[in-house]
């Protein structure tokens, strides 16, 4: 039986296109040192640090965990990397709970980050391969042929995917973390900006962001005692797939599908849209919000777009998501979903300030990562869990 | 009995200059080797680490305490580098050695000028030979050379200084470029082999799996839905559909296609999953969800075994399928 865990701190760098003031080190030390300050810990109450980071090709460090071992003040402690491609700041949130869930360790420090400015992301996602067509065109790319089946599937209309980046940025704006701040971008801007991988639009794309995220994930005992309230960690989930196989629905897949229905189950959710007051889904590309809303089973299939295309998804709507602006505004790849999970966690320890919905006490935090093919999903309360 | 040929392999190259930032600590060792300085940083224990480390080894704490150490120090350990390969920083027999400059505690990794491993052991006496134009690089030490080395002794043949980050005069070192290069060798399955092999005479050939009877092209030996071989071959056509697509209007490092340029999955008649490929001979806008396309193939003299033999995919001109016929391959 799993023991209970609880957030006990997050804490994220400012993003921006390039951080050429820190190191790697430096960079994930901002990060950490925040979330150790929130979680009012020192280094001698950490038991074992878990780092998660994006494809070695994207920054070139092969083995993080040899040279930021001292850094991460990981000196004969355990010390675990964990790799999941886009995801990996999901599933690296997750391994840093399960260690403690297991009753290995009272405390867990977990972090993810990336450095795109030391490389270009684009390249390494597009190398040709020898005998193949050298058609790889990045990440948008891969995405955009099926956010065109999605839109074609859905019948959505075209200004959906707008109105998702001018909602994003606009939450952005209010995170005095995120990357972009454009708090006056406009559906019409959006629809007006360069088509760059038709059809998806500049203004509906994520930034290149230097970043990290970092947390401290504590047993029942260090959530009990700790003063302002903490994140209960009430269930999480992981699945994968294969890249291609005949037959699979690369819209809404299959893995992300078992992964939510695991989440809603093991949380004792049976209607996510009323259960859950915040939802901080990985959306990349604008469209992925009305695809995941679906594929989380928050909306029937074919209408995930009716919800955004409402305003509900707004910071004031029905089920607000990506309050802070989510990866539309700050995309550094290794720490972008451990931002959404950190975020969910923020909402309902009541810390995220001006991006704060009222009243939150269950929040999602969701990441997916290579071609649609891995999922990582947690459920965060304001409450112990049953 | 005949003997199937061997799998098609083909080399992959790719290299990237990534651009480090060094951050306050590294930027300044950085910046005093542009000085011919070498300077270490002062640990919780007192110890002092050359080179210097941003956070403590034992309490993680930031360190700041710097403190220049001597040029010259002691040989810990080291191994005999009998062929230099390209980059490293002496093109001929050398030691590599753990150093122990005069001032410091911990050791520095660099190359050591001996003409032979007897020339060499622990506890020798070594110092710094500086580079002629140090730009704030690891490399501005070229290597290090016996202590009584005689100062007229004629330098060891090196390879070209690595790149450095443009930097304004009387600025610090912010940034170091490291040049990386990966060299593959791309082997392809068996399967994967006969097919590009056909591919080679024209030929596009799939396997069907024996539970499902999907028909996948490339052929990958097993079903990865049942997990069974697939032996059964099939040979299919070079016309089918375009299940969905994108207009590819951004260019990037190493695209090999002009921009815009619209990238399909490609449905053939008869197989059950689609590949990416490109489609020309109508204007991107026209190009649709379920337009029947051919293979417009290169002329036969350049073709290869591979897929580039087909140059792309081209509008048939028959009648659109419709979406129900395709809908379950998105």
């Amino acid at each position: 039986m799993k023991q209970r865990a609880a957030v006990l701190g997050t804490g994220q760098t400012h993003h921006a296109a390039k951080r050429t003031d820190v190191s790697m080190a430096g960079l994930l030390r901002e990060a950490i040192d925040r979330a150790m300050t929130d979680a009012r810990v020192g280094w001698d109450d950490i038991d074992a640090v878990v780092i998660g980071k994006a494809p070695d090709l994207f920054e070139g460090v092969m083995m993080p965990e040899l040279y930021l071992a001292d850094a991460l003040g990981a000196t004969g402690k355990p010390l675990l990397r964990v790799h999941t491609a886009g995801s990996v700041g999901g599933s690296t949130s997750i391994v840093a709970a399960s260690l403690v869930q297991s009753g290995e360790h009272r405390r867990v420090l977990t972090v993810a980050y990336e450095k795109q400015s030391e490389s270009n992301a684009m390249w390494a996602l597009s190398i040709p391969i020898p005998f193949n067509m050298p058609v790889g065109a990045g990440a948008g790319g891969y995405f955009a042929p099926h956010v065109r089946s999605y839109i074609r599937r859905s019948g959505a209309p075209e200004a959906v995917g707008a109105m998702v980046a001018a909602k994003d940025r606009r939450n952005g704006s209010l995170n005095p973390y995120a990357h972009l701040q454009q708090a006056d971008l406009t559906v019409e801007q959006v629809q007006a900006s360069q088509m760059l991988w038709d059809p998806i639009r500049y203004d509906e794309t994520c930034p290149s962001s230097d970043g990290a995220c970092a947390m401290v994930i504590g047993d029942e005992a260090s959530g009990d005692a700790a003063a302002d309230g903490v994140a209960w960690i009430h269930a999480t989930s992981m699945r994968t797939e294969p890249t291609t196989f005949a037959g699979r629905d690369q819209v809404n897949p299959q893995a992300g599908r078992d992964a939510a229905t695991q989440l809603w189950h093991d949380a004792g959710i049976t209607d996510p849209l009323s259960e859950v007051d915040a939802a901080e889904i990985y959306v990349p590309f604008s469209w992925f919000e009305p695809m995941w809303l679906e594929n989380l089973g928050f909306m029937p299939e074919g209408e995930g777009w009716k919800l955004t295309e409402s305003g509900e998804t707004a910071l004031d709507g029905q089920l607000p998501v990506n309050p802070s602006g989510g990866v539309l505004c700050t995309n550094p790849i290794g720490a972008s979903g451990m931002l959404r999970m950190s975020e969910a966690a923020k909402q309902v320890m009541g810390k995220a300030g001006d991006y704060q919905v009222d009243g939150a006490r269950k929040a999602v935090g969701h990441a997916y990562g290579g071609g649609s093919q891995y999922f990582a999903l947690w459920l965060v309360g304001a409450e112990k869990p049953e | 009995m005949t003997t199937e040929a061997p799998p098609l392999s083909e080399p992959l190259e790719i290299h990237f200059d990534y651009t480090r930032s060094l951050g306050p600590v590294l930027g300044r060792f950085m910046t005093g080797l542009a000085q011919r300085r070498i300077e270490g940083v002062t640990g919780s224990d007192g110890r002092v680490h050359v080179p210097p480390v941003e956070y403590d080894p034992v309490t993680a704490a930031p360190l700041s305490e710097f403190v220049e150490v001597d040029q010259e120090g002691t040989v810990l350990t080291w191994s005999w580098c009998a062929e230099p390969v390209a980059g490293q920083p002496i093109q001929r027999p050398f030691a590599w050695a753990l150093i122990r400059l005069d001032g410091a505690d911990t050791a520095l990794l660099h190359a050591v000028d001996v003409e032979a491993p007897d020339a060499i052991h622990t506890g020798m006496r070594v110092r710094v030979r500086w580079t002629d134009e140090p730009v704030g690089h690891i490399r501005d030490i070229a290597y290090f050379v016996p202590a009584d080395a005689p100062d007229d002794q004629p330098p060891p043949p090196t390879s070209p200084a690595p790149p450095a980050a443009e930097r304004a005069d009387g600025t610090s070192v912010d940034t170091m470029i490291t040049p990386i290069k990966l060299g593959y060798d791309h082997t392809v399955s068996p399967e994967e082999s006969r097919y590009l092999r056909a591919l080679g005479e024209g030929k596009l050939i799939g396997q069907r799996c024996p539970k499902c009877e999907k028909v996948y092209l490339p052929p990958r030996g097993a079903c990865p839905t049942d997990g069974v071989p697939t032996t059964t071959e099939v040979e299919l056509p070079d016309t089918g559909i375009v299940t969905t697509f994108c207009i590819v209007n951004v260019p990037f490092l190493g695209q090999q296609i002009t921009p815009p340029y619209v990238v399909a999955y490609i449905l053939l008649d008869g197989a059950d999953i689609a590949f990416l490929h490109l489609v020309r001979g109508c204007e991107a806008d026209e190009v649709r969800m379920g337009m029947r396309v051919r293979a417009q193939w290169r002329p036969r003299e350049e073709w290869e075994t591979s897929m580039r033999n087909i140059a792309h995919f081209e509008p048939s001109g028959e009648a659109d399928a419709p979406y129900e016929s395709y809908a379950h391959h998105l």
